[in-house]
């Protein structure tokens, strides 16, 4: 056992370092920092500068535009990219379609799809919830028929993140509805500018628009649109969901908000003094950083476990329920730390229309935006009660 | 012993209750939160007419002399309903205030007008630096020939535009955080050097961040003895606390009930997903602390009125028990709707965010566990 890092890779963590400072531009920081989604445009801008430096799709493999480094490398880039207060990049292409069709699809999707994924022309959507398949999500019944070289789907899809700003949707449909539920599922590519797809918003807890109910109405999908095989979708469903799991612990993420808090709790008072110096409340985040310390462990042990060459089976399941709690309570805390304003939320698109000013210190802004979207980060991806079941079967045997 | 309700109480928790299921269906409220005013005008002089207004001031004062008990019927119907009416900062908070520390003049003026439904007001306590604590004041209220000078800036004042006056807490003598020298003073709402900057608070309600710059009062708007006003504003806030306790309750019982008719129906892998032991047990946990909450409010609701040491006893005991019950069920109710629960159109986020509010009003679980344990 060795926590060091090499002599390499702690050049390379400087270069990274280096570029973080130099190339994240100021007003992409700002809205990460303070947690709130970030804006089309500025997204698009800021992963065009990671494409330009060969470092927006750092898991891809090489030939594919991966930048081939070790899990090492890796690791360390995530880290120093999320401590410089970036935002995350956009998953639904990068880290969730990409790797599907690049393992998965034909030459032609590869030809067609893969570098406007890597330059961000393309902003893609993840069509798999339904009204009646959220957890169990096997049970979808989105509906595909053949018809000649096109599928006519027909349905419905919600909770599709940004699938307004999307341009392609990639969709979990019913090709087979007379087989076992995961047999009968195909991975279909949707352009959303097909007649009869429908997008409507659905306005958060928040009060910001991120979420959609997607319908389909006789939509006419190419054959040569489908991933694999036809009812094979399932297995391309989970294979995805299987790399969505590399970041979820987001310790880097929670450090980095962690920080915040800090900085936040030393600017705010308590009967005269920093807030930061209440016994109390200092108490309250060193549990919190603890139990990220912990976690940030949990995770180098099992990247040192697969580096070794052992297979995980759910223990990301682990990283994703912890990770989701700490991030929960680091918001929590932070929306503690602001007192009374804590309760003078207003949504930052009004926040953006007042003349004179957020409400509230500055840093306040976006505090208890994000503290309401975090609560969806125990639902989504797999919900907590989902992954422990997940947990009990796999690695307890339960 | 006794934790039910007389028959007149169950009477008025008939009627608020009624009240609720008649105008506070989620459109409706709906509706309400997207007004300019924030809240109903028709509904507050339905209060007025029903006597609400009045429950809980004196019959010497014109009302109705409930206790607080009383008090929390009310107040936990509301919680149920996510009524938004300035209730808490008219009656329960100024309106005690003025009959608690009012002048004879003061009481005679305000009070009817209070209990008639014609006149509201806002109570202007929380500053920048302040955090829960009553005694941090910076806002300077300094003597001048004829009456007062008023300096400062008061932050998240609830309901401060729709008041026709405010209740302002000073610093007229004393250093930053002494509990002497503190003094209540009524402002007019259009006075000249108080402006006023708006919003919208988490809950739905309205606020206002206020500076006054040099407002001018005559003496006569001192309310209570000059830099006395912190024993009074304490015992208000207490009895105050313990009535959002009360709802904190009503919106907890709402939210259980909710999420357990909605596990009860949702389908996911072919059955109901309130059949699996994880999510009852969760049920059940949210049950208890609810039922552990009420009991809480209650017994608060029957002591808070007794001497000063055991009403903050009572108040803090109950304030941070009703807080920390108030976010786990918050959130679970959120957590067992899965994305439905994360919309706004859908109601149960709507309780979080109250709950999450009443946990911050008044001071939240730590203020108020540190507050019991400094006077045991
Ligand atoms: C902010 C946000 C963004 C999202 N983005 C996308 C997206 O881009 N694309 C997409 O396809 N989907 C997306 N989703 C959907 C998300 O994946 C689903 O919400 C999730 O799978 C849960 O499904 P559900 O909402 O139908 O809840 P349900 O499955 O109905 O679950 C409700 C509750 O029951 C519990 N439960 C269900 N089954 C069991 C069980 N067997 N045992 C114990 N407990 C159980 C759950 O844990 C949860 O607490 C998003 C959701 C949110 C909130």
């Amino acid at each position: 056992m060795d926590l060091s890092f090499s002599d390499e890779d702690l050049a390379f963590q400087k270069e990274v370092k280096d570029f973080m400072s130099q190339s994240l531009p100021a007003d992409v920081h700002d809205r990460s920092d303070r947690g709130l989604h970030p804006k089309k445009e500025e997204i698009v801008r800021w992963q065009k500068i990671l494409h330009e430096k060969g470092w927006i799709a750092p898991n891809w493999p090489v030939e594919h535009g991966g930048a081939g480094w070790s899990l090492t490398q890796k690791y360390i880039f995530n880290q120093e990219y999320f401590l410089a207060g970036a935002p995350q990049v956009t998953p639904f292409g990068i880290s969730m379609v990409g790797p599907v069709l690049y393992t998965f699809g034909t030459q032609d999707q590869k030809d067609k799809y893969l570098s406007r994924i890597l330059s961000s022309d393309d902003w893609w959507c993840q069509g798999y919830s339904e009204p009646g398949a959220g957890s169990d999500l096997a049970s979808l019944s989105t509906r595909a028929v053949r018809d000649g070289d096109h599928y006519v789907v027909n349905g419905q899809k919600i909770w599709t993140s940004f699938a307004h700003y999307a341009d392609m949707m990639f969709c979990l449909v019913r090709t087979d509805p007379d087989v076992k539920a995961q047999m009968g599922i195909s991975f279909l590519l949707i352009d959303m500018k097909t007649p009869g797809v429908t997008v409507k918003p659905i306005i958060g807890l928040d009060l910001d628009h991120t979420l959609n109910e997607v319908f389909f109405d006789d939509v006419r999908v190419p054959v040569e649109n489908r991933v694999g095989e036809e009812n094979k979708g399932w297995t391309y469903a989970k294979f995805l969901l299987g790399n969505e799991r590399n970041v979820i612990a987001r310790v880097a993420r929670s450090k980095y908000q962690l920080a915040r808090l800090k900085d936040i709790a030393r600017q705010e008072s308590m009967n005269g003094a920093p807030l930061i110096e209440d016994a109390d409340f200092k108490r309250k985040i060193t549990k919190v950083e603890i139990d990220l310390m912990a976690l940030e462990n949990t995770e180098l042990r099992y990247l040192s476990q697969e580096i070794a060459g052992h297979k995980l089976t759910a223990e990301p399941s682990i990283l994703k329920i912890e990770g989701a709690q700490i991030a929960q309570a680091i918001k929590g805390l932070t929306v503690e730390a602001l007192g009374m304003y804590a309760v003078a939320y207003e949504p930052d698109a009004l926040t953006e229309r007042r003349n004179d000013g957020p409400i509230g210190p500055d840093y306040a802004h976006g505090i208890m935006a994000d503290n309401l979207y975090q609560r969806a980060a125990t639902i989504y991806g797999g919900s907590n009660e989902i992954q422990r079941n997940i947990i009990a079967k796999l690695i307890l045997g339960l | 012993m006794d934790f039910e309700l007389s028959e007149e109480q169950t009477m008025l928790k008939d009627s608020l209750d009624r009240f609720v299921r008649e105008n506070y269906e989620p459109a409706k409220r709906r509706a309400l939160v997207d007004s300019n005013l924030g809240y109903s005008k028709e509904n507050w002089a339905l209060f007025a007419e029903m006597g609400w207004l009045g429950l809980p001031f004196s019959e010497d004062s014109g009302g109705f002399g409930g206790s607080p008990v009383e008090t929390s019927v009310l107040m936990e119907s509301f919680g149920a309903g996510l009524v938004l009416e300035p209730y808490l900062s008219t009656v329960l908070l100024c309106g005690k205030l003025i009959e608690a520390a009012g002048s004879e003049t003061q009481r005679s003026e305000i009070l009817p007008a209070v209990i008639g439904g014609e006149m509201l007001l806002a109570l202007a306590l929380s500053e920048p630096r302040s955090r829960f604590n009553l005694a941090n004041v910076e806002t300077v209220a300094a003597s001048s020939t004829d009456g007062f000078v008023i300096t400062g800036r008061k932050t998240v004042v609830s309901h401060a535009a729709s008041a026709d006056k405010l209740i302002v807490s000073c610093r007229t003598s004393g250093a930053a955080q002494d509990q002497s020298g503190i003094s209540l003073f009524l402002v007019d709402q259009n006075v000249s050097g108080l402006s006023r900057k708006d919003y919208r608070t988490l809950d739905g309600q309205r606020a206002s961040d206020l500076e006054l710059a040099g407002v001018t009062v005559g003496e006569d708007a001192l309310l209570g003895e000059l830099g006395g006003g912190h024993a009074v504003l304490e015992a208000v806030i207490d009895q105050a606390t313990c009535a959002i306790c009360a709802e904190a309750v009503g919106a907890m019982q709402a939210v259980n009930e909710i999420t357990m008719e909605y596990v009860k129906t949702r389908q996911q892998f072919g059955a109901p997903i309130g059949s699996n032991q994880v999510i009852k047990h969760r049920i059940a946990d949210m049950h208890i602390a609810a039922e552990q909450s009420k009991s809480m409010a209650d017994m608060a609701a029957m002591r808070v009125d007794g001497p000063p040491e055991e009403r903050r006893l009572v108040t803090s005991a109950a304030k941070s028990k009703v807080g920390e019950a108030a976010r786990f069920v918050g959130e679970q109710g959120i957590q067992l709707h899965g994305g439905i629960g994360m919309t706004d159109e859908y109601v149960i986020g709507h309780y979080y965010k109250r709950l999450m509010s009443i946990d911050t009003v008044f001071g939240n679980v730590d203020f108020h566990l540190r507050r019991y344990s400094e006077m045991t």
